[in-house]
C-alpha cells in the first residue's frame, strides 16, 4: 500500500505540472490563437533561472518562486512583441511552427552550455523532511508542490473568470475588434496574456527543479504529454484544463503502480480512447 | 484568414509542361550523380528524405493538414523492413513491401483517429501518436531498444541487382524516389487532388458542394503515410540500420523544416528543402548542438519572412506553379 500512495503522490505532482502547463496553453491559445510549442522550453528556462539565482546571486527558492516567472514572463513578452505578433491573421499552423523553432533555439543553446545531464537544486530548508500521515510518509516538499500548484491554478481561474480584468480578457478572446472599440488596449493585453501563460510555465519549472533536477531537455518530452492532455480536455474551459491535468497525473501514477510498462504511454492511449468516443474532447468545443 | 498558399495558380497544360521539363532536368541531374564524384551516400540519404518530405507535403500542401508525426511512418516501415530482411531473411523487394504494408496499416489506424480533429488539434494528435509509438518501440523486443536493428543485409534485388555495390544501390534508390515522386505528382493533378485543394482552400464550401471531405482527407492521410513508409523502407538499405532516431519527434520536426524551406504546397520544394537540410547537417556536424539552434533559427526566419519557401518564391516570381 505504501508504494501505491507514493505513486499516487508522484501522479499528483506530475498532474500539477500538467495542469499549470495546459492552463497556460489554453490561456495563450484563447488570446493569440497560437499553440505555444515553446511552452516546454520556457518551463525549462524557469528551472534554470531558479538555478542561476541560487548559484550566481545567492537568491533563495522563495524569491526564485516570484522572480523566475517574472523574468521568463518578460522574455516571453519580448518574444511576443518581436515575433509572434506578426502572425496575426495567418493560419494557426504558422504559430506552431514559429514557436517550435523558438523551442529548438532555446533548448539547443542550453544544451550547448549544460550538456544533457541534470544539475542539482536543493530543497529549501523550510520544506525538508517529511510527515508521517499514518497511512503513508509524506515528504513535505512534494506535498507543498501539490498544494501550491492547486492554489495557483485556482487563483488563475479566479482571475480570468471572476475579475474585471478577466472579463476584458474573455471578451477580447471572443471579439477583439469590438473590445478595442471600447478603448481597451487589446495588443497590450495580448502581450500580458502571453507573459502570464509563460510565467505559469516558468513557475512549474521552479517547482519541479528540486524534484526532477534541472536539465535542458526537461520540457521537451513533457510538452508532448501536455499536448495530449490538452487534446483530451479541450482548451475551451480553464477549470477543465485544471481538472484534466490533475486527473491524468493521478491516472498515470496509478498506472505506474499497477502496470509500470504502460506508464509512459497511458496518457496517449487515453487520448486515443477519448478521440474515438468523443472527438471534441471532454470539455472542448468543436474545433 | 490567409491559407497556407494564398496564391495558387490553376493547372494549365502549359504549367504541366513546365513541371515535366523541370522533372526531366531533375531526373537527369540525379542520374548523372555517380559520374560526378559526389559522395553517393549523401545523395541517397537526401533522396530518402526528399521522398519523405514530398509525402508529408501531400498532406500539408494539398490537404492543409500539418502532421507533426510523420517520423512514425518512416520509423515503422524502417523497423519492419529491417526485421524482415535480417530475421526473416526475405529478399530486398519483399522487405520493402513489408515496410510499406506496415506503414499502410499504421496510417489507416492513426488516420482514423487523428482526422477527427482539424487544424492545430490534428498536429498535436499526430505528434502524440508518434510519441506513443516511440515509447512502444523503445520497449518492444524486436527493435532492440536503444541499439536499434543493425547490420542489415542488403542482398540481391530480384535476385540480380547486388545492392551492396554503391552504384547499383544508388540507381535502385533513385528509381524508387522517382517512382514515388511521379505518383505524388499524379495524385496532385488528379481529380482527387483537385478536390483536396478545394478542401484546403474552403472546407465548408467543399462540404456544401456535396463532397465527403473527411473521406478525402482520410485517403490523403493514408497515401501520405504509405509513401512516407516507402521512404523509410528505402532508407534501411542506405543506412543499414533502423533506430529510435527515425521515430523521434525531432525527425518529424526536420521533415516539416525541409518542406517549409523548400516551399509548402510546391511540387519540387520538398526535394530542394531535403537536400538543403541534409547538406547543412553534413557540413555542420562538428558543431554539435548548434545545428539544433540553426535549425530553429531557420524555422523562425522562414515563418516570419519567407513563408513561400525557395521554390515557392521562384514560382511566385515567374507566376508558375512548380
Amino acid at each position: 500500500m505504501q508504494a501505491l500512495y507514493a505513486q499516487l503522490l508522484v501522479g499528483l505532482i506530475n498532474g500539477s505540472f500538467y495542469a499549470l502547463l495546459s492552463l497556460g496553453l489554453a490561456v495563450i491559445f484563447g488570446m493569440l490563437n497560437i499553440i505555444n510549442f515553446a511552452h516546454g522550453a520556457l518551463y525549462m528556462m524557469g528551472a534554470f533561472v531558479a538555478y542561476f539565482l541560487l548559484n550566481l546571486g545567492g537568491i533563495n527558492y522563495w524569491w526564485a518562486l516570484l522572480l523566475a516567472p517574472i523574468i521568463v514572463g518578460i522574455f516571453g513578452m519580448i518574444l511576443e512583441r518581436t515575433m509572434l505578433q506578426w502572425l496575426t491573421g495567418l493560419d494557426h499552423l504558422y504559430g506552431l511552427l514559429l514557436t517550435f523553432g523558438i523551442a529548438l533555439i532555446v533548448q539547443g543553446v542550453f544544451q550547448n552550455y549544460f550538456g544533457s545531464s541534470g544539475l542539482p537544486y536543493a530543497i529549501p530548508d523550510q520544506l525538508r523532511g517529511g510527515m508521517n500521515l499514518g497511512f503513508m510518509f509524506l515528504p513535505v516538499y512534494r506535498g507543498w508542490v501539490v498544494v501550491f500548484s492547486l492554489v495557483v491554478c485556482l487563483a488563475t481561474w479566479f482571475l480570468i473568470e471572476k475579475t474585471q480584468l478577466g472579463a476584458y480578457l474573455r471578451a477580447a478572446t471572443e471579439n477583439p475588434t469590438l473590445v478595442r472599440a471600447f478603448g481597451i488596449n487589446v495588443p497590450r493585453m495580448i502581450t500580458l496574456t502571453y507573459g502570464l501563460g509563460v510565467g505559469l510555465a516558468a513557475l512549474a519549472g521552479v517547482l519541479s527543479a528540486p524534484i526532477n533536477q534541472v536539465r535542458p531537455l526537461m520540457g521537451a518530452d513533457l510538452i508532448i504529454v501536455v499536448f495530449a492532455v490538452v487534446v483530451i480536455g479541450g482548451m475551451g474551459s480553464i477549470m477543465g484544463s485544471i481538472i484534466t491535468g490533475f486527473a491524468l497525473g493521478v491516472i498515470e501514477g496509478l498506472t505506474k503502480y499497477f502496470y509500470p510498462e504502460a506508464s509512459n504511454t497511458v496518457v496517449f492511449v487515453l487520448m486515443v480512447l477519448v478521440l474515438l468516443v468523443k472527438p471534441t474532447g471532454l470539455t472542448g468545443r468543436a474545433a | 484568414m490567409t491559407t497556407l498558399t494564398d496564391d495558387t495558380l490553376p493547372v494549365t497544360p502549359r504549367a504541366m509542361r513546365d513541371e515535366m521539363i523541370v522533372f526531366a532536368v531533375m531526373a537527369l541531374l540525379l542520374a548523372s550523380v555517380p559520374f560526378t564524384g559526389v559522395y553517393p551516400f549523401f545523395v541517397m540519404q537526401a533522396l530518402c528524405f526528399a521522398l519523405l518530405a514530398c509525402a508529408f507535403n501531400l498532406l500539408i500542401g494539398y490537404g492543409g493538414l500539418l502532421s507533426f508525426g510523420h517520423a512514425m511512418f518512416l520509423g515503422t516501415a524502417g523497423y519492419c523492413s529491417a526485421h524482415a530482411l535480417k530475421v526473416w531473411a526475405l529478399p530486398p523487394e519483399l522487405g520493402i513491401l513489408v515496410g510499406i504494408a506496415a506503414a499502410f496499416a499504421l496510417s489507416i489506424v492513426t488516420g482514423y483517429i487523428s482526422i477527427r480533429r482539424q487544424g492545430i488539434y490534428f498536429s498535436m494528435i499526430t505528434l502524440a501518436l508518434s510519441q506513443l509509438l516511440y515509447f512502444i518501440y523503445l520497449q518492444a523486443p524486436f527493435t532492440h531498444g536503444e541499439d536499434g536493428i543493425q547490420g542489415i543485409p542488403q542482398g540481391h534485388m530480384f535476385g540480380v541487382l547486388d545492392l551492396s555495390k554503391p552504384t547499383v544501390l544508388y540507381y535502385v534508390v533513385l528509381v524508387g524516389f522517382l517512382a514515388g515522386f511521379l505518383l505524388i505528382f499524379r495524385i496532385i493533378n488528379s481529380p482527387f487532388g483537385e478536390v483536396l485543394k478545394s478542401i484546403r482552400e474552403n472546407e465548408q464550401r467543399a462540404i456544401s458542394l456535396g463532397y465527403r471531405t473527411d473521406q478525402y482527407k482520410f485517403l490523403a492521410f493514408i497515401l501520405s503515410g504509405t509513401l512516407a513508409g516507402f521512404a523509410g523502407a528505402l532508407k534501411v538499405f542506405v543506412a543499414q540500420n533502423a533506430s529510435l532516431t527515425d521515430v523521434h519527434w525531432t525527425m518529424s520536426g526536420e521533415v516539416v523544416l525541409m518542406t517549409l524551406v523548400g516551399g509548402l504546397g510546391t511540387i519540387f520544394g520538398p526535394v530542394v528543402g531535403a537536400f538543403a537540410i541534409i547538406a547543412m547537417q553534413q557540413y555542420l556536424a562538428s558543431f554539435g548542438q548548434w545545428v539544433t539552434v540553426i535549425q530553429g533559427s531557420i524555422f523562425v526566419i522562414c515563418v516570419l519572412t519567407f513563408r513561400r519557401g525557395v521554390i515557392g518564391e521562384i514560382a511566385h516570381y515567374f507566376r508558375r506553379s512548380l
